[in-house]
């Protein structure tokens, strides 16, 4: 298998030599949602706390970065690291709430979600940072300002994002942290009568990826250049980056990306197709059935299903 | 519409999500109703009850039937798919933009004391009332419902006394829906709605349920009072746009201190 | 040297249920104490309030010295006390291997020692060939071993075992005897809530009898076995004075 996937980033350096703009634009959606789901997996998929209210790290992160970088002529290198510990502030907040509380399930869900909720109807009365109109960065095309002339750069960087991003699941999984989070998910009271401090490894699990997701927030900024509160904290951007994971494989390291490889495409093509006149939702439909058919079918996601298959198929 | 939901969490301990959505598709269907056959909301919305048990019923049996079982997780996903589907086709068929059904009570207003009375949200909250009250009568006192009750209670115990736990489950997601169709159909004069709506919706029946308590009926609707006293509450004192986060807050709190809200039984 | 475990007035209501009144025990090291009652007499709830998953809402608890008041499971696990379920509750995607390799991470946080460790473990309570097994897939009597073998995983000084040999049948039941035996000869104290009395009366240097929450008899096996208040707990009191069997 590692030979495969070493072929495979080989490839993916390559690509944008040869591929017109468009097409590296649909990759670096794949490669940011790939991280952004990548991220979310810490928590949603190995510890198995799952948070529909992920956007709301994506924004803080956005609009941080973003008013620093206006206001205070600070470069979004440096803005993505606030942008990111503002992220794990909020992410400790909500974690600390929901797990002191005990909250588990279907409470723990709606809490992230009202906690995304409030944030973007803060940032949507809030005119400091452009209230309902938006706020807006001016394109410079300067690299130090985390804006580039040319969409390849992009690439690479979300290609980046999503390598480190991943990398970092691969280490945690390796190690007793992987470990504790994934008998977590399975059994939460077997764990602490074995001597897991479960609080602790969830709110470590919460905190990182908070953190990578508030990161992922500065990409948004300079790559999109406006942020609206509906967008970028809203209900919508949670489920773009949990489906992923989730139709891919939750808690694996390959499932983000894989879900993000079938997704992005999917939600590319139906746009074309449908986008004009009144489909505009199409891609959401097709989101919601396949969210059906992975519950009802394939609960662990498309990658354990593949590894199954090529496992029977290498006998 | 909240006494829907809790019915469905009660017997089934599954939480719909696409609750709010389906309540969107009795607003339509009353829209379509009212104004494709000239039939008033007030009156069709038995019409669109109705057709909300029936989907209610399709979608139970089709799809929550098989994850019953299933972790807590995958049941929120599941629905998140429906809601995702409902959502997206609605906006399909009938496009992004905001609708209201026109009824012809619609101007009429009286003054009752010191206060100033719309009819049709006099009409609305009796309706609901009456609704309520005659759901409470068929879980009470008729065979079906002591039935479905007893299944909230001890689903296994209802299996070994020869129960159809299946077609009990399917009736009760029917019955929930259906509240919810009638619920939109009743507010679809008063409420501006859109297939953007379902969320917020959702969201609302949730607050209003975890506050009344999940699995209680008189909560849901006391529930449902106290959450839109709150919510007028904010919007006279905090700005319109914000009344929402009043909502949003409290729902944080009570899910903090007090999941079980005034009435409820806990959770699973 | 102060008793292992010391257990001192511990009581537990729960609304207007008295679960646990005024319970005092010690357990000296290397010892198994067997714990007997009617069901219901609050044997469960006595261990979930020496494990921490409860709170005694008078009394006190030393394990080791330690007092054990407000802390949480995973502390006092961490202090050498570990617990197995009455209903199992195994990893059910995780292998054998990585179910007791959790218990393991605590004392050997290296993934690799925590491995060799849990292999050891798997092999002394006789669930080798099962290794890689997944734990959902495992016969009750499986099962059971696996529970043990997580818990005995933590490095335990004293081991409280939740009525391990329910639903056994009687070889299953003898063999698990055999393995409670060499477990505490191996130096682990045993603290066991039964129902199975041969198994009782052959492992325990000393029995506890509660009823409705309360102590009502301790001593060694045979004498416990005999004792009125005994016998009038599990049968009533017309058979006090009843013949032996």
């Amino acid at each position: 298998m590692k030979w495969l996937a070493a072929a495979a980033l080989v490839v993916l350096l390559l690509l944008p030599a040869v591929l017109n703009s468009y097409v590296v634009t649909v990759f670096i959606f794949i490669f940011f949602y790939a991280f952004l789901g990548q991220a979310w997996n810490i928590v949603g998929g190995y510890a198995g706390q799952l948070s529909a209210g992920h956007a709301a790290f994506v924004g803080i992160g956005a609009y941080t970065s973003a008013v620093l970088s206006v206001q205070a002529g600070l470069t979004p290198w440096i803005g993505m690291l606030v942008g990111g510990l503002l992220s794990a502030v909020l992410g400790t907040v909500v974690g600390y709430l929901g797990f002191r509380f005990g909250l588990r399930g279907f409470y723990f869900v709606l809490l992230t979600v009202a906690f995304g909720e409030v944030c973007r109807i803060v940032a949507l009365n809030t005119d400091a940072v452009g209230g309902a109109l938006g706020y807006y960065i001016t394109f410079t095309g300067n690299p130090w300002q985390f804006q580039f002339q040319d969409n390849r750069v992009y690439y690479y960087v979300a290609l980046g994002l999503m390598l480190i991003a991943t990398g970092i699941v691969a280490a945690i999984e390796r190690r007793r942290f992987g470990a504790y989070l994934i008998a977590i998910r399975e059994d939460e009271t077997a764990c602490e009568a074995l001597g897991v401090n479960t609080f602790r490894y969830k709110m470590l699990a919460m905190i990182v990826s908070s953190f990578l997701t508030g990161v992922g927030g500065t990409f948004y900024a300079f790559y999109l250049f406006s942020l609206q509160p509906g967008a970028v904290f809203g209900i919508p951007l949670s489920v773009e980056i949990i489906i992923r994971p989730i139709v891919g494989g939750a808690g694996t390291v390959m499932g983000p990306i894989l879900g993000s490889f079938i997704l992005s495409p999917l939600a590319e093509v139906s746009r074309i197709y449908f986008g004009q006149g009144g489909w505009a939702g199409a891609h959401l439909i097709a989101y919601g059935l396949l969210l059906i058919a992975v519950v009802l079918f394939l609960p662990q996601g498309a990658y354990p299903a593949l590894r199954r298959l090529w496992a029977r198929a290498a006998r | 519409m909240a006494v829907g939901l809790t019915l469905i969490f009660g017997v089934m301990r599954v939480v719909n999500f696409a609750h709010g959505d389906m309540m969107v598709w009795g607003m339509y269907l009353a829209w379509i109703l009212s104004t494709r056959a000239g039939i008033d909301p007030y009156v069709g919305f038995i019409a669109c009850a109705a057709a909300l048990f029936v989907m209610g019923w399709v979608t139970q049996r089709l799809l929550v039937d098989r994850i019953v079982d299933a972790p807590h997780e995958m049941q929120i996903l599941l629905m998140l798919g429906v809601a995702l589907v409902l959502e997206n086709v609605a906006l399909v068929a009938f496009g992004p933009d905001p609708q209201r059904v026109r009824s012809p009570l619609r101007a009429a207003t009286f003054w009752l004391g010191p206060v100033f009375v719309d009819v049709t949200r006099l009409v609305t909250f009796a309706l609901a009332l009456a609704l309520t009250l005659a759901l409470y009568l068929f879980l009470t006192r008729t065979d079906l419902g002591r039935t479905m009750r007893a299944a909230a209670d001890n689903a296994y115990g209802a299996l070994v006394i020869g129960t159809d736990v299946r077609r009990v489950y399917a009736a009760a997601f029917g019955i929930g829906a259906a509240c919810v169709g009638a619920a939109g159909a009743l507010v679809s004069p008063i409420l501006p709605f859109q297939p953007a709506g379902g969320l917020s919706l959702s969201v609302a029946s949730f607050n209003i349920v975890i506050i009344g308590g999940m699995g209680s009926l008189p909560g849901a609707f006391l529930g449902g009072l106290l959450v839109s006293v709150a919510e007028s509450l904010g919007a006279v004192f905090l700005s319109p746009s914000m009344k929402e986060l009043v909502s949003f807050s409290l729902l944080i709190v009570i899910l903090l201190f007090r999941p079980a809200g005034l009435f409820g039984k806990t959770a699973a | 040297m102060p008793p292992l475990l010391q257990v001192a007035g511990i009581s537990k209501r729960f609304g207007g249920l008295v679960a646990v009144r005024d319970l005092s025990l010690e357990m000296a090291r290397g010892e198994v104490l067997g714990l007997i009652g009617p069901n219901g007499a609050g044997k469960t709830t006595a261990f979930n309030l020496l494990s921490g998953f409860l709170t005694p809402d008078r009394g006190e608890v030393r394990f080791d010295g330690h007092p054990l008041a407000g802390l949480k499971p995973h502390t006092i696990c961490g202090l050498g006390l570990a617990r197995t379920f009455q209903i199992v509750r195994p990893f059910p995607h995780l292998s054998v291997l990585d179910n007791v390799r959790v218990g393991a991470l605590g004392r050997r946080p290296q993934m690799a020692e925590a491995r060799e460790k849990a292999r050891a473990v798997i092999d002394r309570v006789g669930l080798g060939a099962k290794t890689d097994h997944a734990a959902a897939g495992l016969t009750l009597a499986d099962r059971k071993r696996l529970e043990l073998a997580r818990a005995l995983a933590t490095e335990p000084t004293l081991l409280l075992l939740d009525e391990v040999m329910a639903g056994l049948n009687p070889t299953e039941t003898a063999a698990i005897v055999g393995l409670i035996q060499r477990i505490n000869e191996d130096g682990v104290s045993i603290l066991l809530i039964e129902h199975n009395m041969r198994a009782v009366m052959t492992l325990s240097h000393r029995i506890a009898v509660l009823n409705f929450g309360e102590k009502i008899v301790e001593g060694p096996p045979a004498a416990v076995a005999n004792h009125p208040r005994v016998i009038e707990a599990y049968l009533g009191e017309e058979y006090v004075h009843a013949p032996a069997c």
